[in-house]
């Protein structure tokens, strides 16, 4: 079953520019339904055998599509979420990165009382092993299996995933939430489904330094999760004040420190791994009982 | 991206927000003139670095007199300046901001900034000005109103008027603050700014209110659409490393260890940090190569790291997405023979292309120590910067 993907997703690509193009044919290659591509101007036309439409309203009734995934260049990129979000669809994942948060901020808000889920911005997308590939992940590393692996970062997921897959753990649904100040869908989002989720038996959560969204996943897994939750914070050695890469990732009037991100999670009953090189093992140690 | 105080004072007076009136010195004749020209009995002389906690360095100065406020620029031009948010290598001041000094009968606290838990804007008020905010936070949390803003309805009157009823304003001061927020959230919004925050925001005895200080920090991310505000950036506040790196688009942060690091990705960069030193290690950088890494992205990213004399190891970790890892090994094999590399070199790769880029690495004939995993990668970084 997975969460928010699978063999029933209808994937189209907004912004087919080089990188579009490029992942929409990686896609396509894992088995994933790319069903069309918005390109305004371009409609009726075709790239690489995908049809191209110049709205997502057109697209969507045309093929039937229900998911998105958006490479528009920041200037366009929220204008394309809520595009996404206006047609309806089920699930739209932004890869972009720097898009003013300012232009996060009312965008998120514009969809309030929507059905549409944002995944992202600033994020590597979604992947179901051997069902679907949202994005611009490595879908090589995945193998189906029992843990969900949620994170702020695109390589650090690669990392854990391929740690995981090494120990012959599969993977349930590998998704990147995006290291971006506004972002769509949250740790505690992605807790929930994992907990919702038959199939998935343990989770695996990865966050870094900045803002407080570990401390309220932290509080969710204590008080609604069964499930074996193992995690990693990236940033224990980052300095204060200074932006580590990511627009969210900064230490800002004491806050957002990694230490504390630890306490709470394993206050909450987690397993932290101190060192990046062993969340795989910390996993496969913390959830034994139910893998 | 930050900028100095007398151009935010500038910004702000351009869009209505009071504050008093100043002129910027660079050398004490001028600082001399500016103060003659404000014409007020007194002034302050203040040093323009881009960090606070100035007025403890000695870097603000009140002057009785024009020739005083020469005698304070002349102390304070050319003096590196420490404070709390410097470092101990402290801060080279350039310039003064002159400006005419005023009767203060409150100080308060103020600031505009977006509220990541909420995702609303936040407007946060406090009677305690003057102070460390965060101290103010820690100890007395009840003297600290935070008012949410929606960011599609703006900011509204009624949030003016609970605002001055926490900051205990009177009617007429209540309804300055409605003109000083309505232009302060302008400006924020106009600007795209991150951070806005005026502290100490005061009172004066005829009742006025201003902004005696004051500091505007902008998303970086909306710069695209603000020729004028990175205009006003000032290379000269950076870390000359870190400015290196900003003009070839990788993301940098000086550290003060003995292990170089290039790695593709924010997370895994930070993450390969916490690597080196749980392997009893220290990091000398933070370095994310980014998703357009490329053979010249590395050769720069090389030259970068070798700028730093403390470097006794490079570790290069690349986890491919869209990152080629075979591109990646020509970068390192170019620039570990052009530049002529004399410290130990270990380099992990892994994901897109690994398989093809380990066999360039392995083909080159160079000194290069291969890992497999980060913490192998970790490990070996740590043992060869120790010289065994």
């Amino acid at each position: 079953m997975a969460i928010l993907a699978g063999k029933h997703t209808r994937l189209i690509v907004q912004g087919m520019g080089k990188m579009g193009q490029f992942h929409a044919k990686l896609s396509l290659e894992y088995g994933t339904a790319v069903v069309g591509g918005i390109h305004p101007g371009k409609g009726g036309t075709k790239i690489d055998g995908i049809p191209i439409f110049d709205t997502v309203l057109e697209a969507k009734e045309a093929t039937g599509a229900n998911a998105s995934v958006v490479f528009v260049p920041p200037p366009g990129a929220a204008d394309a979420i809520l595009e996404a979000v206006d047609a309806d669809l089920d699930l739209v994942a932004c890869i972009t990165e720097g898009i003013p948060a300012i232009d996060m901020a009312k965008a998120k808000r514009a969809m309030k009382g929507k059905r549409t889920r944002l995944v992202g911005p600033n994020c590597p997308g979604v992947v179901v092993p051997n069902q679907c590939r949202i994005g611009i992940m490595p879908a090589k590393i995945t193998r189906p299996g029992p843990v969900g692996v949620v994170s702020r970062s695109g390589t650090l997921t690669y990392e854990a995933v391929d740690q995981l897959s090494r120990l012959g753990i599969g993977q349930s649904t590998c998704l990147g939430i995006g290291g971006d100040p506004v972002i769509g869908t949250n740790f505690v989002d992605a807790l929930a489904l994992f907990e919702a989720d038959p199939e998935t038996k343990a989770v695996v959560m990865i966050g870094e330094i900045g803002g407080s969204a570990e401390e309220t996943a932290a509080a969710f897994v204590k008080a609604n999760m069964k499930k074996p939750v193992a995690a990693f914070i990236a940033g224990q050695n980052a300095p204060a004040g200074k932006r580590m890469g990511h627009a969210g990732a900064i230490i800002a009037g004491g806050k957002g420190r990694a230490s504390d991100k630890m306490d709470a999670l394993r206050a909450a009953g987690v397993a932290v791994s101190l060192s990046p090189a062993t969340i795989g093992e910390t996993l496969a140690k913390h959830a034994r009982a139910v893998l | 991206m930050n900028v100095h105080e007398h151009q935010a004072k500038a910004l702000f007076k351009s869009f209505g927000v009071a504050v008093p009136a100043g002129a910027l010195a660079t050398t004490p004749a001028e600082a001399e003139d500016a103060a003659k020209a404000l014409g007020t009995p007194i002034t302050v002389v203040k040093a323009q670095i881009h960090a606070g906690g100035r007025g403890k360095g000695g870097g603000v100065k009140l002057a009785k007199s024009p020739a005083e406020a020469k005698q304070h620029a002349s102390q304070i031009l050319g003096m590196t300046l420490v404070t709390h948010q410097t470092g101990p290598q402290g801060k080279l001041v350039r310039s003064v901001y002159v400006e005419a000094g005023s009767e203060i009968a409150r100080e308060l606290y103020l600031a505009l900034t977006l509220d990541r838990a909420t995702e609303n804007f936040a407007v946060i008020a406090s009677t305690e000005g003057g102070m460390n905010i965060e101290e103010v936070a820690e100890h007395t949390p009840e003297k600290i109103h935070t008012e949410l803003i929606d960011p599609v309805v703006g900011l509204q009157p009624y949030h003016c008027r609970k605002i001055a009823r926490a900051l205990k304003l009177d009617a007429p001061q209540t309804k300055k603050l409605e003109d000083f927020l309505s232009a302060l959230f302008k400006l924020y919004i106009e600007k795209d700014c991150s951070l806005v925050e005026i502290n100490p925001l005061v009172v004066t005895k005829q009742g006025d209110l201003f902004a005696l200080d004051g500091k505007l920090n902008f998303d970086d991310s909306a710069l695209y659409r603000h020729p004028d505000i990175a205009a006003l950036r000032d290379p000269e506040e950076e870390d000359p490393r870190e400015r290196a790196a900003k003009e070839i688009d990788l993301a940098y942060v000086g550290l003060d260890g003995e292990i170089g690091c290039m790695v593709n990705g924010a997370g895994l960069a930070m993450a390969t940090l916490d690597a080196i030193t749980v392997n009893g290690g220290r990091p000398a950088n933070f370095l994310d190569a980014g998703g357009g890494a490329d053979k010249e992205k590395v050769k720069e990213a090389f030259k970068l790291i070798l700028r730093d004399e403390n470097v006794k190891a490079i570790l290069v970790n690349i986890f491919g997405g869209i990152v080629r890892c075979d591109l990646i090994a020509e970068g390192v094999v170019a620039a570990a023979a052009e530049l002529a590399v004399k410290v130990p070199l270990v380099v992990r790769l892994q994901g897109t292309n690994a398989e093809e880029g380990r066999r360039i690495l392995a083909g080159s004939g160079l000194n290069i120590t291969p890992a497999e995993t980060l913490a192998e990668a970790a490990e070996k970084a740590v043992a060869a910067a120790k010289g065994k």
